[in-house]
């Protein structure tokens, strides 16, 4: 299956989390903090300090560790929330 | 409206001992859980694992297959906890599709679990540097390395598995860095036998994979432009003040570091057990001889009244189990959990976290990640009044942002020198539209 990152295509497996396929796809940092415009990824993995926040399917502030990959996401990285 | 004999909170090994436990001794039993796949953060694991990468992992499946009959509410991610007959248990379900859910029981097992604790570093912000629990967190549950060229650090025996499961997954590991050096506190771990050979286990598995693993030794700088490139490692002293002279850099893209872990002890509070520091200082849940927290109708297990592994959560969860059946335990759980209590005892005496930290920190190293409060901003609070973890987030915003400082608490509480604050009267982010959209004040939630 597939999801798609910023109108890029990327590969995801079923059970896997949509921070692990973009992990998987090289990626380590989507969004930049409010102040510093620091890049961010994944930090705890477990849903703990929301570094890894995007938007899916139009919904924002999403934890890419916590949330499914499901087949067709439209996900949005960038700014912080 | 279903209203449960008992809800259990978390689905790791303690949650899973409590629900079997009460299930097979009759109860209508709800397990509520953050996850999709039951296990916890212990037992992470993908669909059709083998369990080759986990330790103890036959106690698992023996527990699943226990749980004929329970309710696993897989997906819950519970924002708050309203004591009362019966308590209510406020959940979000879904991620993208969030909606709300509320569950309610007569009788609750509180095993909320732990998560990494975080001591900040130069740099510790830069893509590539995770916590060791998230490191293995993408191998277990994900069979993904964290990175191609890795160095872990930290303190405590579970750097030993995210090292070997990170060389197992294929990356390369240049270097287990372990600030703390052996000493006699550790000697009951030593001998006990299913914790001696699990060390020694992971010893083969070093050597095997040649990863160095020196002790006295941390990261103590992370750098890079964008993602991290390359670490400082020094040689520490006793007090883990860096050793002049004996800085030297490794090329890298990816850092694990793990200091420990931190109860998650919001819905305890919600509840209204009363806290107490645990083996190693940190606050944990008061329990007496059989769990039962110091609120009425609840019990906790595992972690939350103690960080002392999977064999102490799994036998605390039994005997919670029988408590809040009025079931009588047999006596060998209870001779287990006094043998594993004075292991974890020795596990936090070995392995603890000494102040020279601070001594890492310079100026402009990050210690609230979420509201970007730098060091020097923080000092400057304390000098303005900051006493305690509140007062600097009033005066700085260290702690204020989304992981309402659960990152940061740990070294915002030692930097004041008080305890780590963990009220959190909400335990999940909740959208506003969410609240608004419950029929009626929270504490009334309504059935989804």
């Amino acid at each position: 299956m597939n999801i798609t990152v910023d109108g890029r295509a990327v590969p995801a497996e079923e059970g896997q989390t949509i921070g692990a396929a973009l992990h998987a796809a090289g990626m380590r940092s989507w969004r930049t903090t409010r102040f510093g415009g620091r890049p961010r990824g994944l930090f705890c993995g477990i849903g703990v300090c929301f570094d890894c926040l995007v938007t899916v399917n139009g919904r924002t502030s999403i934890r890419a560790c916590l949330a499914p990959a499901r087949d067709g996401d439209v996900i949005t990285t960038g700014a912080a929330e | 409206m279903t209203v449960y004999d008992i809800a259990v909170i978390g689905a790791g090994p303690a949650g899973l001992a409590a629900a079997a436990t009460a299930a097979g001794n009759g109860a209508a039993v709800a397990v509520i859980d953050a996850a999709e796949r039951s296990g916890g953060q212990y037992y992470r694991h993908q669909h059709g694992d083998d369990g080759a990468r986990h330790h103890h992992w036959r106690a698992f499946t023996r527990l699943r297959d226990r749980l004929d009959g329970v309710a696993h509410l897989a997906g819950h991610r519970v924002w708050h906890a309203e004591p009362g007959e019966p308590h209510v248990l406020h959940c979000l379900v879904g991620h993208a599709d969030e909606r709300p859910a509320t569950v309610r029981a007569r009788r609750v097992v509180l095993a909320t679990g732990a998560h990494d604790r975080s001591l900040p570093f130069p740099g510790w912000d830069l893509p590539g540097v995770m916590t060791a629990g998230g490191a293995q967190a993408l191998w277990k549950g994900q069979g993904l390395p964290a990175g191609n060229n890795v160095v872990v650090t930290g303190t405590g025996p579970f750097l030993l598995p995210v090292a070997t499961g990170l060389a197992a997954a294929g990356a390369t590991v240049h270097g287990v860095f372990e600030a703390n050096r052996p000493n006699r506190h550790a000697l009951p771990l030593a001998t006990d036998l299913s914790r001696a050979a699990e060390a020694a286990g992971y010893a083969a598995a070093l050597a095997r994979h040649r990863i160095p693993y020196r002790t006295g030794h941390a990261v103590i700088a992370a750098h890079g432009h964008d993602r991290l490139e390359e670490v400082t490692v020094a040689r520490l002293d006793r007090d883990w003040r860096p050793v002049d002279g004996t800085h030297r850099t490794i090329p890298c893209d990816t850092l694990a570091a793990g200091y420990g872990f931190t109860p998650q002890l919001e819905l305890a509070v919600h509840l209204g057990c009363e806290l107490t520091p645990g083996f190693d200082g940190t606050p944990v849940a008061v329990v007496d001889a059989a769990q039962a927290t110091t609120a009425a109708r609840v019990w906790a297990a595992g972690e939350t009244c103690g960080v002392g592994g999977a064999i102490l959560a799994m036998t605390t969860g039994a005997l919670a189990g029988h408590a809040a059946t009025d079931t009588t335990p047999p006596t060998g759980l209870l001779r287990r959990r006094t043998r594993q209590r004075r292991l974890a005892a020795a596990l936090a005496a070995a392995w603890p976290v000494r102040d020279g930290w601070r001594s890492w920190l310079t100026d402009d190293t990050l210690v609230c990640r979420c509201e970007e409060v730098t060091y020097a901003r923080v000092r400057e609070a304390v000098a303005d009044g900051a006493r305690d973890t509140r007062g600097l987030k009033l005066l700085s915003r260290t702690g204020m942002g989304h992981c309402q400082g659960r990152v940061c608490g740990y070294a915002a509480a030692r930097i004041l020198g008080v305890a780590e604050h963990v009220n959190r009267p909400l335990a999940q982010p909740v959208r506003l539209g969410d609240l608004a959209g419950l029929d009626t004040h929270p504490p009334q939630g309504a059935d989804t």
